[in-house]
């Protein structure tokens, strides 16, 4: 792979959300989600073929408004997440929801790519993750290596842990926990812990870094200052959660579980970026 | 007339000159002379015409006369000349006759000579007959009295032997009673001068018995030596008269060196006990220990290195009454030099005293002089092992001279010692101990000097912290006007030169004098500065290295550690003294440094005999550290700017907003802190270069930000019909600009400052916006404020095309990200703008 040239591909629209399909066995593939205000939205799949160092694409249309944050079921691998801005009546709402892909889409594409361009087909829409009483929801994490049951919302200072029953179709809410703070406290990014059986969140708001339990829905640690970047300074820090006051390295240019949730903000240039980095990890 | 004249002079010429020549010819061949001889030495003789030579010629000399001279001058030679005829005959007839006389009276003495001898001859016979009578009478006398005289030798023997007698006989009373007077000495010759007769008659009864009382009082007197020898009480003379008398009782050496040395040691042990309780307080007592330990953090935490010498002074022994020089007299006054003083009397009576007589053959110098050697090192150790416990409790570096004073005459009295028993490792070891010291003086002097810097911040950072404030106060209260901002910043930053000023210069003071307080270790009055180690090392190594290298080195470090933790220490930092610092660091690399060194080379004469840094290692290392803060500063500057865009941005509800009608507030107070931020960079940097610009660029750069290129994009993002022409319009625009590094490294000077903290707020800016949806008056606010921005922002920076791209940039993505983009008139938003 590093012999290679990199391998780049053009999306029409801006996007900012990406995520490697964990639960793709057999092809390294990724999932795009694209942003237009004019335009319906996008979910590009990308399948990186290495032997032959090219790349496959299909398109599915997601007409609800455009997609800030995407997520990929651990378990099937056509269940996603997305966040996506929905505007009405000069009003922007933030939503999330549980998608399922068209089961011919992998067909359809292979027999006549240039018809999918022209006439993509549609998510299928399982459930709302959504709450009225909390907020936009900024992003949605999958239970890492779960069984695509359990699924966390982040909307503005809440933590939402939801249960997704009836063939992910019905979604409550199980626990929540909730970001207490001066000023209007907002989660902007969050990843859950492989570690530790998955009882852990880390969460991002502002500079610093939280890190929840799951099982008590409460705050057990927090890195002030942990980037305290507002534009990107490409640095990553490596943060070990078990001694939280210094950086366990820092790196420039690269992502990591914790903090990748910082990274995407650049728009299309930054995104392939982070591609290349994925398929390395 | 003439002609008469004429003959006579050349008849008396003629005879008398040459007999008298042929007389002088004879007795030349007489007395051997040649006539070579002469003609050498008289060559002017030669000469016919010289009367008085030996070739003369008369008949020249009258032709010459003749035809030279006038008559009257002729008539004077002629009367000249016999004149001198006369006298000469007149001298030879008085040597003749005195001649005559003196044989006369020779011929005389001789006859009377003769007759003298003959009467003497007589006289003589008549002496040598009186001789043998005489000797005849001697030997008969001789004869004699013979029988008598060997009488009287005979008796004259007994004499002495009775007198010997006596005195054997008298010796053991003699003994008993120089015992009672202990009068040992006198007690001991005596028996010594007996000892070899009793020994000798042994076999007689009487003499057996004399020698066995002499044994028992003898016996009698070395113990009660030995008692004395052992009580102690006694004065080292006494002691080594002691010795002395029992080495000539023939007691074994080793065992007195043994018994001598170790009463020595006590002696010399309760003079080192003495020293010992001068700093023993301090590990005895765990309470006292404590208590000291507390004092000690407490006063490091005050800030250690200070001027002020009362405070330093009342450092130095905490624990300990004396100081340190009156600590070393002591010791020099009381154990070095009765360590002296035991090695002398030693060496008299042990070695050399006993090279001279009979017991040099045992080899009883060298074992007593191992023995001594052993003592010797013992103690030492002991004491150096209580001279460095005292040196380090020296750690106040107020003062260096007490401790350069006190090593000194540490080091000189050890010189004694050396002199006195050369081959002992006793004065090494106390150079060892010097050399120790020293080497910890310069890490104190280090540690100093690192907390006199990092004090010297804090004092920066509170002059800083104080007008500060009132900046802060006097721009938010004149907020409304735009030149209230660099007429209030003036203010506290006008000291931002002389804090930089004061800072540098009381740093280097602060070296100077700790340079100088070390430069007293290699004073040449002191002993031990002529030491390889203190020529060499300690200047290179010690001075150069430890000291200044690792000062310099440090103040780089601990800047760099400003910039280093950006999360929770480097938040704290102000940015004025990271602005404050880089030029520090910048001053140390053009000049401070080389001249700090240069220093330091002089004063201490180093030869580098092993590498050293160099400047140039250092001076990178300064221009690195400058660079870093500068850089830092930037960040922190551009943070604080872009945190007020990036809440104004986020916390306004874009798509539900009324339509402009003036610029928000906080691009007023963005532009405020910029000019301020100029006015507190120019203080301490230069201007440095910027691209040419137009007179009135604010007019002319903004149209073009709006121009054609503007329109084009917001054309293309409204055609339905080509999305992917506006990303391929907008990624071939992008190619064509140049690339804006935001983060990139800073130059040395106020304009290249100011473009990168605006380059992070304008970039900041434009991620903002990227993330959030408008609405039309949105969009319009946003031109409306970029306009602002542009107005005022494009004088600070080195190229103004770069605010005109970025907030080109900001419109442009805004406008993306509108739902009903359309743009404000230009117009307009001038009028908007110039109303303020």
């Amino acid at each position: 792979m590093e012999d290679d040239a990199p391998v780049i591909y053009g999306l029409e629209f801006q996007a900012r959300a990406l995520t490697a399909q964990t639960a793709e066995t057999d092809a390294i593939r990724f999932l795009v989600g694209t942003q237009s205000l004019k335009f319906d939205n996008q979910i590009h799949i990308i399948d990186f073929d290495d032997e032959n160092n090219i790349i496959n694409k299909n398109v599915l249309l997601h007409q609800a408004g455009e997609i800030w944050h995407i997520g990929a079921s651990p378990a099937d691998k056509a269940v996603l997440t997305t966040c996506y801005n929905k505007t009405s009546d000069s009003r922007v709402v933030s939503c999330a929801a549980v998608w399922r892909m068209p089961s011919d889409w992998e067909t359809g594409s292979h027999e006549s790519p240039d018809d999918t361009a022209h006439n993509p087909q549609i998510l299928e829409l399982l459930c709302h993750l959504d709450d009225s009483a909390h907020g936009n929801a900024a992003c949605v994490l999958w239970e890492p290596m779960g069984d695509g049951k359990r699924v966390i919302s982040l909307a503005d200072n809440h933590a939402l842990l939801w249960d997704l029953q009836e063939s992910s179709t019905q979604a409550t809410v199980s626990s929540t926990a909730t970001l207490e703070g001066k000023g209007q406290l907002k989660f902007t990014s969050g990843k859950w812990s492989p570690h530790h059986n998955c009882s852990q969140l880390a969460t991002a708001n502002d500079t610093a870094i939280r890190g929840w339990d799951l099982r008590t829905m409460s705050q057990i640690y927090c890195i002030e200052n942990a980037h305290g970047q507002l534009v990107h300074d490409c640095k990553v820090k490596f943060w070990d959660v078990r001694n939280v006051q210094e950086p366990v390295k820092t790196l420039e240019e690269h992502s990591h579980w914790l903090v990748n949730c910082k990274g995407g903000r650049g728009g299309g240039v930054h995104l392939l970026h982070l591609d290349l980095q994925n398929n390395h990890f | 007339m003439d002609g008469e004249a004429d003959g006579t002079v050349g008849m008396s010429e003629d005879c008398g000159p040459g007999r008298r020549r042929r007389v002088h010819g004879m007795l030349k061949l007489y007395y051997g002379l040649n006539e070579e001889g002469k003609a050498a030495e008289e060559p002017e003789s030669l000469d016919p015409c010289d009367i008085n030579g030996p070739h003369f010629d008369p008949e020249l000399y009258l032709n010459k006369l003749r035809r030279e001279c006038s008559l009257a001058e002729l008539m004077d030679q002629e009367t000249c000349m016999v004149k001198q005829i006369r006298s000469l005959d007149s001298d030879m007839q008085t040597l003749v006759y005195e001649n005559y006389n003196k044989f006369i009276s020779a011929t005389d003495t001789i006859r009377k000579m003769k007759n003298d001898f003959k009467k003497m001859e007589d006289e003589m016979d008549c002496l040598s007959a009186n001789m043998a009578a005489i000797t005849e009478f001697s030997a008969s006398i001789s004869g004699t009295l013979q029988d008598q005289h060997t009488q009287i030798t005979k008796l004259s023997g007994v004499h002495t032997l009775l007198r010997k007698l006596q005195f054997l006989f008298e010796l053991p009373a003699r003994l008993n009673k120089c015992l009672e007077l202990q009068a040992y000495a006198q007690a001991v010759s005596s028996h010594r001068r007996a000892r070899c007769v009793l020994q000798q008659y042994s076999h007689l009864p009487s003499f057996k018995g004399i020698q066995d009382d002499c044994h028992a009082i003898m016996d009698k007197l070395a113990q009660e030596l030995r008692q004395k020898f052992r009580d102690g009480g006694s004065s080292a003379k006494d002691l080594s008269e002691c010795v002395e008398l029992l080495l000539q009782l023939d007691e074994p050496a080793e065992e007195l060196c043994d018994k001598f040395l170790s009463h020595a040691r006590s002696r010399l042990e309760s003079d080192l006990q003495g020293l010992e309780a001068e700093i023993r307080p301090y590990p005895s007592a765990s309470a006292v220990k404590d208590a000291s330990a507390r004092r000690l953090s407490s006063t490091t935490g005050a800030g250690s290195l200070t001027n002020n010498s009362p405070k330093t002074n009342t450092l130095p022994s905490p624990t300990s009454n004396t100081d340190i020089l009156e600590f070393i007299d002591r010791g020099c006054n009381e154990f070095v030099s009765s360590l002296c003083l035991v090695i002398t009397s030693y060496q008299e009576l042990f070695i050399n005293h006993a090279q001279t007589g009979e017991l040099a053959s045992k080899n009883i110098p060298q074992m007593a002089n191992a023995k001594l050697h052993v003592f010797v090192d013992d103690l030492a150790a002991r004491y150096f092992s209580l001279v460095e416990r005292r040196i380090q409790e020296e750690k106040g570096v107020g003062d260096n001279s007490l401790l350069v004073r006190a090593l000194d005459r540490f080091h000189r009295r050890l010189q004694a010692v050396a002199k006195l028993l050369p081959g002992s490792t006793v004065p090494n070891k106390g150079t060892e101990i010097v050399i120790r010291a020293a080497t910890e003086r310069v890490k104190q002097y280090l540690s100093a000097l690192q907390s006199f810097y990092m004090d010297s911040l804090t004092d920066v950072r509170q002059a800083l912290a104080t007008p500060r404030l009132s900046v802060a106060g006097a721009s938010v209260a004149g907020g409304g006007s735009l030149l209230g901002g660099p007429a209030s910043g003036r203010d506290a930053p006008t000291s931002l030169p002389e804090l930089l000023s004061s800072l540098s210069a009381s740093i280097l003071n602060q070296i100077k004098s700790v340079l100088a307080s070390v430069h007293l270790f290699t004073a040449k009055d002191i002993t031990f500065s002529n030491k390889p180690y203190f020529k060499g090392e300690f200047c290179s190594q010690g001075v150069r290295e430890s000291l200044v290298v690792s000062f310099i080195k440090f103040v780089c470090q601990s800047s760099r550690q400003f910039c280093e933790s950006a999360g929770d220490k480097g938040g704290s930092t102000p940015p004025a003294l990271l602005l404050l610092l880089s030029r520090l660091c910048l001053d140390y690399e053009t000049s401070t440094i080389s001249y700090i060194l240069t220093l330091t080379d002089e004063q201490f004469l180093v030869q580098h005999h092993s590498p050293v840094t160099p400047v140039t290692t250092l001076c990178a290392e300064a221009r690195e550290a400058a660079q870093k803060l500068l850089n830092h500063y930037v960040k922190v500057q551009g943070l604080i700017i872009s945190q007020m865009l990036r809440k104004s941005v986020e916390t306004r509800d874009w798509v539900n907003t009324i339509e402009p009608r003036n610029v928000r507030a906080v691009m007023k107070r963005v532009v405020e802190d910029t000019t301020s931020i100029d006015v507190q960079v120019g203080l301490l940097y230069e201007e440095g270069v910027r691209k040419a610009h137009s007179s009135d660029s604010s007019k002319r750069t903004f149209s073009v930000y709006s121009s054609s290129r503007q329109q084009a994009r917001y054309a293309a993002s409204y055609t339905p019909s080509a999305p992917m022409d506006t990303n391929l319009l907008s990624n071939i625009h992008k190619l064509f600009s140049e690339r804006i590094d935001i983060f990139s490294s800073v130059e040395f000077n106020k304009v290249s400052v100011m473009t990168g903290i605006i380059k992070i707020s304008l970039k900041t800016f434009l991620e903002c916006v990227r993330l959030r949806t408008f609405g039309r008056y949105g969009l319009q606010q946003i031109q409306v404020d970029c306009h602002y921005l542009q107005m005022y922002l494009w004088r600070f920076v080195s190229d103004e095309n770069l605010v005109h791209f970025l907030l080109d940039e900001i419109v442009g993505s805004s406008a993306h990200r509108c739902l009903d983009p359309a743009p404000m008139e230009q117009s307009v938003i001038e009028v908007i703008c110039e109303r303020g």
